[in-house]
């Protein structure tokens, strides 16, 4: 992950910021500048919630090289209250603890590090609850 | 009146016991469990570290305060981990709160009581009405040498505490501290782990400014030790806060609800205030709490807080430490906890 691109989405990682089209209420996450609902422009910034569930999920068991000493874990498409959709890591459980439907907490956590000398990278994760 | 509108605490789920970490280094799991009165300790997980319990202790702190987070005028966290050498901890886990731009940023480094120095400038900044609201945090993830005695204490986690004037939760009474140049702990610049003076850190280092502190603003605020419902204590090990506390005239039940220390280890800069986090989750209005941490180099920063009726109101609008304690544990072996800590080398 390139520096600049990770300092440009803090707002969405950090916060869970998101936009709700003030014509048709459609929220989008990440931000976009148009709604493909209603061709809408303008947009209300809001947070979401932190309270979600389990849609599906998959057990990475071969990770990319800066992930590989968490195998296996679990990636999850999370719906949260407001009812938007999110790909994310699902920490501090064993594969075989997820299910579909189960209840989740979005979390602050360190997703990266850019090797040893670079920036920490922080996101968000799920947590079951 | 001045003191602390809300507050909040964050453990991470994961636990090393005291008889796991002794079996690795062939030593009497019995005699460590009762010379330390430790049982198990909290471990970070590989995705977690200063920054991150930080923003989740504020994220408790905040909804008991229920304040805009944009109001919020300075930022100050306490702790011997930060995860950056340069770049403050305070800048990721303001962003992450909500809380800038407008608002002063700072880290405090003092070994175990930078999260009580962070609280100590917050309440002085909001007194001199340089800031509406501030937020003072103790977090650590500290490591101590495999095999060293440090291991089977230092432990991870924090709290968070929002300074103010309106919807006060605890009343700060008075503030006092003691520091002398005491070499009994330190860590060198560059060095993974720090290094300690055995014996001397005992005496000279824990005990003389802990104490000196206790007596020190007993003397300032004319208090006894039968004034105050509780007391907490810096705890580097199960057994120096009790002394400590008897040596001051404070019985076992004052100190109960705030010794967290057996399940929890020594979380530095996180260790008193979590216990008092803890203490504020069971006290009652009117009731006195005397607050006493201890850094390394070394210090004590003592406060005496009055709780108010907004207590009922605040307590259970967010997680408490017992059950951040007690719930959801995840155990780890040795070589787990070595992976998670990053003692093993890898290639690159
Ligand atoms: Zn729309």
């Amino acid at each position: 992950m390139p520096s600049p691109r990770y300092w440009r989405e803090i707002p969405q990682r950090y916060r869970l910021e998101a936009n709700k089209c003030k014509k048709c209420g459609k929220i989008f996450f990440p931000p976009r500048l148009i709604c493909c609902e209603c061709r809408g422009q303008a947009f209300e910034k809001i947070r979401l919630s932190d309270e979600g569930k389990i849609i599906t999920f998959t057990v990475i068991r071969v990770a990319p090289q800066q992930f590989a000493t968490q195998t296996p874990y679990v990636v999850a498409i999370v719906e949260t209250k407001d009812e938007v959709r999110l790909t994310t890591q699902v920490a501090d459980c064993k594969p075989e603890d997820v299910e579909i439907g189960k209840k989740v907490r979005l979390v602050f956590r360190k997703i990266q590090e850019e090797g040893k000398t670079g920036i920490l990278c922080y996101g968000y994760k799920a947590v079951l609850v | 009146m001045v003191g602390i509108i809300g507050y909040g605490s964050y453990v991470p789920r994961y636990r090393i016991k005291a008889e796991e970490i002794a079996k690795q280094w062939g030593m009497d799991p019995d005699a460590i469990k009762r010379g330390l009165l430790l049982k198990e300790k909290t471990v970070p997980g590989i995705d977690e570290d200063t920054i991150t319990i930080s923003v989740e202790a504020g994220k408790n702190a905040l909804k008991r305060a229920e304040i805009d987070p944009q109001e919020i005028g300075a930022v100050y966290i306490g702790s011997e981990s930060h995860p950056y050498a340069v770049k403050p901890s305070g800048t990721v886990v303001a962003e992450a709160l909500g809380i800038v731009p407008e608002v002063h940023i700072a880290d405090y480094e003092f070994a175990c009581k930078a999260g009580t120095e962070a609280m100590f400038v917050c309440y002085s900044q909001v007194k001199a009405e340089v800031i509406k609201y501030g937020l003072a945090i103790g977090a650590d993830t500290s490591q101590g040498a495999p095999g060293d005695a440090l291991e089977y204490s230092a432990s991870a986690g924090g709290s968070a505490f929002i300074f103010g004037k309106e919807k006060v939760v605890a009343e700060i009474v008075e503030t006092y501290s003691y520091t002398t140049d005491t070499p009994d702990f330190w860590r060198r610049e560059g060095a993974f782990y720090p290094r300690h003076s055995g014996r001397f850190t005992g005496e000279p280092a824990y005990f003389k400014h802990v104490i000196g502190a206790g007596k020190g603003i007993l003397e300032k605020t004319g208090l006894k030790p039968d004034d105050f419902a509780y007391a907490v204590f810096h705890m580097p090990n199960g057994k120096f806060p009790l002394t400590a506390g008897k040596k001051l005239g404070f019985t076992k039940e004052q100190l109960e609800p705030g010794w967290i220390v057996p399940l929890m280890g020594n979380t530095y800069s996180g260790s008193s205030p979590t216990g008092f986090s803890a203490t504020l989750d069971v006290a009652k209005q009117g009731e006195l709490i005397l607050l006493v941490s201890f850094g390394s180099g070394a210090g004590s920063d003592a406060f005496v807080f009055k709780v108010t009726d907004r207590i009922d109101e605040v307590r259970d609008k967010a997680i408490k430490v017992k059950e951040l304690l007690e719930n959801d544990r995840i155990y780890l072996n040795y070589g787990q906890y070595a992976k998670f800590r990053e003692k093993i080398i890898m290639n690159e």
